[in-house]
């Protein structure tokens, strides 16, 4: 199957000779939901500026669906939607003049480009507020303003950068839902977020992006099941005792009622669980105390993997 | 993209130019008729009257042409610099750098949209003119040929300042510091013949000359430089105006990182 983006040493050197890009390749398949990590300044959105024509590469290749965009940039934006981090809409249109105009730009026929607007702005909870001017919608609706115009034009390949940020928890949820069911009917998706909880609950596979560089690349499961190691935080029935001791492991009473225990790649919970019954700890509930991606996130970026 | 799409994508950018400035027409249609009204008022006909004839005509009938080419040569310019850099400003010209539509095609729209305000502009203040004297037309299509190459060539200035531009003092700058100047000295109230050899000489370095006489030939029939020459000068200027925007827009100078 043809990969829907395609990323040969890929280069980007700005004119103040910030080196951004350092020769990245990566491939994303059809279908899939692709997240790209990394912290601020890494290359993310360089790397999606360069993609979607906003930022004029220095070497390398890219292909979207095949198609090489210094041969046929036209033919490959026909194929991609793109949600950029900042908002980039005239604040005084209304919404559906913002979702109709786009489509007229990828030439739909004013009849059709009306009819997805309605589709992708119904779709997205927007539809009451189409004739609102858009400087007027919340934070979360210029967002998904965003995904409805990226979408009118019914792309292959939908690349968001941080959709959800700033965005409350409830409607980060009913944007997860949404990106999950056009994902489902066949349109990948490329995102970067700062949320890792968002890349493990959406995306199968990753790139973490670092310094211009990509510093590690596979499937989540893959990845996770390389972590060293992993810390739970466990809750008590009854109050722990001041001192805890089990072979093996390292354990940290937090407060009377909860414990932090660092357990290894290659031990086993059940082991833990024999030796606290065996102290006589009895525990109600347990859960990792940080993301188990923002871990190995931190590792990577950190250098300390 | 077919040419039935980019024909989609050019009317999507039309309209859309269009109705902004109709949407502001106190801002964009209403100052140019006020403004004038009183050019008209003052210059027409209580100066005029005292200066007597120029050119062989009333001075209210030798203002009116250079008056309406002025209308024509801001609002053209000040339409494309002030909604292409107002685009550029809140980033939503990336809707249109991240689609598919040809860069001829963005700078045709924009065009053709500050063209238009430049006509529209144009009738309103020669109705306006009709107030306060007769027009005669000396060649219609001398007039409509001026109009729609004048009005193209400053819409194409007004994309180059707005593509350079930084920030709105830098959209003023130009039509304050240059356009204005160039039209006063470019004939719109006096006759070349009025200077002495030497400024009608440096006059002739003035494109606002060129604009200025060829449409006023156009509606009186007489003008202070050759027709032919006047018109070539103006298509040339077109013609580089149009290279230059190009090739701002392929090179993304300004616009892509």
């Amino acid at each position: 199957m043809i990969p829907a983006l395609t990323i040969e040493n890929l280069r980007k050197v700005y004119g103040d000779g910030f080196e951004a890009l350092k020769g990245i390749s990566l491939e994303v398949q059809q279908g899939d939901f692709f997240a790209m990590l990394g912290p601020n300044g890494a290359g993310k959105s360089t790397t999606i500026g360069i993609i979607c024509s906003l930022v004029a590469k220095t070497a390398g290749r890219v292909s979207v669906f095949d198609v090489d965009i210094d041969q046929d940039f036209a033919a490959a934006k026909k194929n991609i939607g793109i949600v950029p981090q900042e908002f980039n809409f005239n604040q005084f249109e209304k919404g559906m003049d913002i979702v109709v105009n786009q489509a007229g730009y990828y030439g739909l026929p004013p009849e059709l480009g009306k009819e997805r607007a309605e589709k992708y702005l119904r779709e997205l909870g927007l539809w009451e507020k189409r004739n609102v001017p858009s400087r007027m919608l919340s934070g979360g609706m210029k967002r998904r303003l965003m995904i409805a115009r990226a979408l009118v034009h019914e792309p292959k390949l939908l690349i968001l950068d941080e959709p959800t940020a700033g965005v409350d928890i409830e409607m980060r949820r009913s944007m997860w839902s949404f990106l999950k069911k056009i994902n489902a009917a066949g349109t990948t998706i490329i995102l970067t977020t700062h949320y890792l909880e968002e890349a493990e609950a959406l995306c199968r596979h990753i790139a973490i992006i670092n310094n211009g560089e990509i510093v590690e690349n596979g499937s989540i499961k893959d990845l996770l099941r390389r972590l060293k190691r992993e810390v739970f935080i466990l809750d008590c029935v009854e109050e722990a005792p001041e001192s805890v001791t089990i072979e093996g492991f390292v354990v940290r009473r937090l407060d009377a009622h909860t414990l932090e225990v660092e357990v290894e790649k290659g031990q086993f919970i059940n082991q833990l669980f024999d030796e606290l019954n065996r102290h006589g700890i009895h525990i109600s509930s347990m859960r990792n105390r940080a993301n188990r991606l923002e871990e190995m996130f931190v590792n990577l970026v950190e250098g300390a993997a | 993209m077919s040419p039935l799409e980019q024909y989609i994508a050019l009317m999507t950018i039309v309209r859309k130019e269009i109705h902004r400035f109709l949407r502001i027409w106190t801002q964009t249609l209403l100052p140019s008729a006020i403004t004038m009204s009183l050019y008209f008022v003052i210059f027409g006909s209580l100066i005029g009257s005292r200066i007597g004839e120029m050119g062989g005509f009333s001075y209210m009938e030798f203002v009116v042409p250079g008056l309406i080419m002025m209308a024509i040569v801001t609002n053209s310019y000040s339409n494309v610099v002030s909604s292409f850099f107002g685009s550029k400003f809140s980033h939503s010209v990336e809707e249109l750098l991240v689609s598919p539509t040809p860069n001829y095609i963005i700078l045709l729209g924009y065009v053709i949209g500050g063209v238009t305000r430049g006509l529209l502009v144009a009738v309103v203040v020669t109705i306006v003119s009709l107030f306060f004297t007769r027009l005669h037309i000396h060649s219609y299509l001398v007039v409509i040929l001026i109009v729609l190459m004048t009005s193209t060539l400053f819409a194409l200035a007004g994309f180059i300042n707005a593509v350079y531009a930084n920030n709105f003092d830098d959209i003023s700058i130009v039509p304050t510091f240059v356009l204005t100047p160039l039209i006063y000295l470019g004939g719109v109230f006096y006759s070349m013949d009025m200077l002495p050899d030497f400024w009608a000489g440096v006059s002739k370095l003035n494109p606002l000359v060129y604009v200025v006489n060829a449409f006023r030939y156009g509606v009186l029939g007489v003008s202070d430089v050759s027709l032919a020459f006047a018109m070539s000068m103006i298509a040339l200027f077109t013609a580089l105006a149009f290279v230059f925007s190009m090739h701002l827009l392929n090179s993304g100078k300004r616009l892509r990182q």
